[in-house]
């Protein structure tokens, strides 16, 4: 199979994922209890049933499912995601305003992560101590079982409030103007905790995997050869095991970015972090059914994407990849 | 005869004692997650109400003997919340952990034996809900159907099927090739009696394993939720104590501290379980880890 084949045949298959997703979460929120209009009259005090038609109106809430999904549709189809009325934007205006803090959050502690999990995987699964690969499977063991949001307040606690050496919270110190290399580090004193905290929980579940990865690859038979020979350790570590082991942990991470994504939402919520989680959290509690469908949809968009981007990527790097296809 | 049951239980012990580090996992796993299931089982009798107000508020631990764990901002007993916390974790950990066990044990046999396009429509649909970040679809079933403990039971179980689903279909697809199944296809069994009598019984050791995982998981999840504010009011449960200890974060961090630590070592109880039952039931995939 040619590689445009391959390309067209992948990107048939995400179409079908992306309709499926948008038709179960658009049917799903509107069975909700309440609506926007309930919560916005709510807000305001008092409502008269006239007012909350006429609110319903204005959101087009009150006609037909099928009528609703028809014009959702056919705007999706324009890339457009609709209106916040809570927020009197364009979802996709919101969207992009708090994406690049959800990625700068994310992608930092990815980066770390992988780094210091691979590392330890490494050394825990070639290791000829027994105690080292005890000691990491422990480690991450306890990582796994820590809840998440817990460590970041636990953190706060000990870093900001007893130590006060970072901020509790927020992306900014408030109250003071900063330009250029101030206004950096000081986001970047406000990163601190929060991708501390992402880290811990990524290296736990990327040193395991590194571990088995490279376990099974060690067992291969180019290893044995490439030891036969008297290749040096370091010559079969680097260039013979990990570039194979590095595989399987790419689609892994390919395959996580949802999870990594539901790992942020009570992160950016703990921290104050104005990202993607913590408006999708905010358009739950506001009933804005828009907002919430467009962060479900471009969130999952997203994951498709990115998995496609692998695919295609390892296929480059794995030539056995189209054959078997 | 005697000196051949002699040979057999020496190689018993010595593949025991090999084993028991691993053993202990097991062991350990099995002792924590009693510890906290007498916890639940005694909630009733320690407290009729761990909403009630009891004490003078923001009493630390240790600092009045009749409250062993302190008090929070609006004078709970801490110790009668956990009790009773244990209880509802338990319950959704279990519940959610068989609910996708199940689902996921069924999805994955059908799947796996039938191939083709019913296992094409399956796994995409598993790949649909691997591919939507869970935490929020999980939120989004939980206000849809009122926040309680089913509808967080239900919102869970939703997300984690297809981890199961997929561990299955792997055996499945292995064991249709097997000479027994061959045989029971050559008899004339029907399709869904092979299913049910020889591909989920012999896929089910990897579906328990996996149970313990998820209930775990579980936990963790809903402790988020209740951590969030999205689970029902009248119930207490550890994610909702830490909501409620965040803001007094500052001044009195035990109210946030405790809850979590029960948190830590029931899922790690779970997790300790799993990973024994693991070397227990697949003795093959030890070494892999």
């Amino acid at each position: 199979m040619t590689a445009s084949r391959y390309l067209l045949r992948r990107i048939a298959q995400i179409v079908p994922a992306a309709v499926v997703i948008v038709v179960i979460n658009f049917f799903l929120l509107r069975l909700a209890p309440g609506d926007m209009a309930d919560v916005m009259a709510g807000q305001s005090g008092s409502a008269s049933p006239e007012f909350l038609a006429q609110l319903r109106q204005q959101f087009g809430t009150d006609q037909p499912l099928a009528v609703q999904f028809a014009h959702y549709a056919s705007r999706l189809a324009h890339l457009d995601l609709g209106y916040s009325f809570r927020y009197s934007q364009p979802v996709l205006h919101l969207i992009m305003q708090r994406v690049l803090a959800s990625a700068a959050l994310m992608l930092s502690s990815l980066a770390l992560a992988l780094t210091i999990g691979c590392a330890l995987g490494t050394v825990a699964a070639l290791s000829k101590k027994r105690g080292i690969d005890m000691l990491l499977s422990t480690v991450s063991m306890l990582g796994f079982a820590t809840p998440l949001f817990w460590v970041g307040l636990m953190l706060i606690v000990v870093f900001s409030v007893k130590l006060g050496w970072l901020p509790s919270g927020g992306m900014h110190t408030l109250g003071i103007e900063q330009s250029g290399l101030s206004a950096f580090t000081d986001v970047i004193r406000h990163m601190l905790l929060p991708v501390l905290c992402l880290t811990l929980y990524y290296v736990a579940i990327y040193a395991r995997l590194t571990r088995s990865s490279v376990l099974e690859v060690n067992r291969l038979d180019f290893v044995r050869t490439a030891r036969a020979k008297g290749a040096s350790r370091s010559a079969i570590v680097f260039r013979h095991i990990l570039p194979n082991a590095l595989l399987s942990i790419v689609t892994m991470t390919a395959l996580q970015f949802g999870a990594l994504f539901s790992g942020s939402i009570a992160i950016e919520t703990v921290f104050a972090w104005p990202g993607l989680g913590l408006l999708a959290l905010d358009a739950v509690t506001t009933r804005d059914l828009n907002l919430l469908l467009g962060i479900l949809f471009v969130s999952s968009l997203f994951v498709l994407i990115v998995n496609l981007l692998t695919d295609l990527l390892y296929a480059r790097l794995d030539p056995r990849i189209e054959v078997q296809s | 005869m005697s000196s051949l049951t002699g040979a057999f239980r020496r190689t018993r012990r010595g593949a025991i004692l090999q084993r028991m580090p691993r053993g202990i996992s097991l062991w350990a796993g099995m002792l924590m997650l009693l510890a906290v299931i007498v916890g639940a089982l005694a909630a009733g009798h320690y407290s009729d109400d761990p909403l009630a107000m009891v004490a003078a508020p923001f009493q630390w631990p240790g600092q009045d003997a009749a409250f062993p764990l302190g008090t929070d901002m609006m004078g709970r007993d801490l110790a009668a919340g956990l009790l009773a916390g244990a209880r509802v974790s338990l319950v959704i950990g279990l519940e959610a952990g068989i609910a996708a066990a199940v689902f996921g044990l069924i999805v994955g046999a059908v799947s796996g034996y039938f191939g083709g396009w019913i296992d094409d429509v399956l796994m995409r649909l598993a790949e649909v809900f691997q591919i939507m970040p869970s935490l929020l679809f999980t939120i989004v079933v939980v206000i849809v159907l009122q926040p309680s403990i089913n509808s967080i039971v239900a919102g869970i179980a939703v997300t984690s099927w297809p981890q199961v689903a997929r561990l299955v279909r792997a055996e499945a697809l292995r064991l249709r090739h097997a000479e027994f199944v061959q045989a029971s296809i050559v008899i004339g069994m029907r399709p869904w009696r092979i299913v049910l009598s020889h591909i989920v019984p012999n896929t089910l050791s990897p579906a328990v394993v996996m149970t313990s995982i998820l209930a775990g998981n579980a936990i963790l999840t809903e402790a988020v939720l209740t951590f969030l504010g999205l689970g029902d009011p009248n119930v207490v449960s550890w994610g909702s104590m830490i909501g409620a200890g965040r803001d007094a974060l500052r001044s009195a961090w035990y109210m946030t501290a405790i809850p979590g630590a029960a948190i830590f070592f029931t899922v790690l109880a779970l997790n300790l379980l799993g990973n024994g039952l693991n070397d227990l039931l697949n003795p093959r995939e030890r070494e892999n880890g």
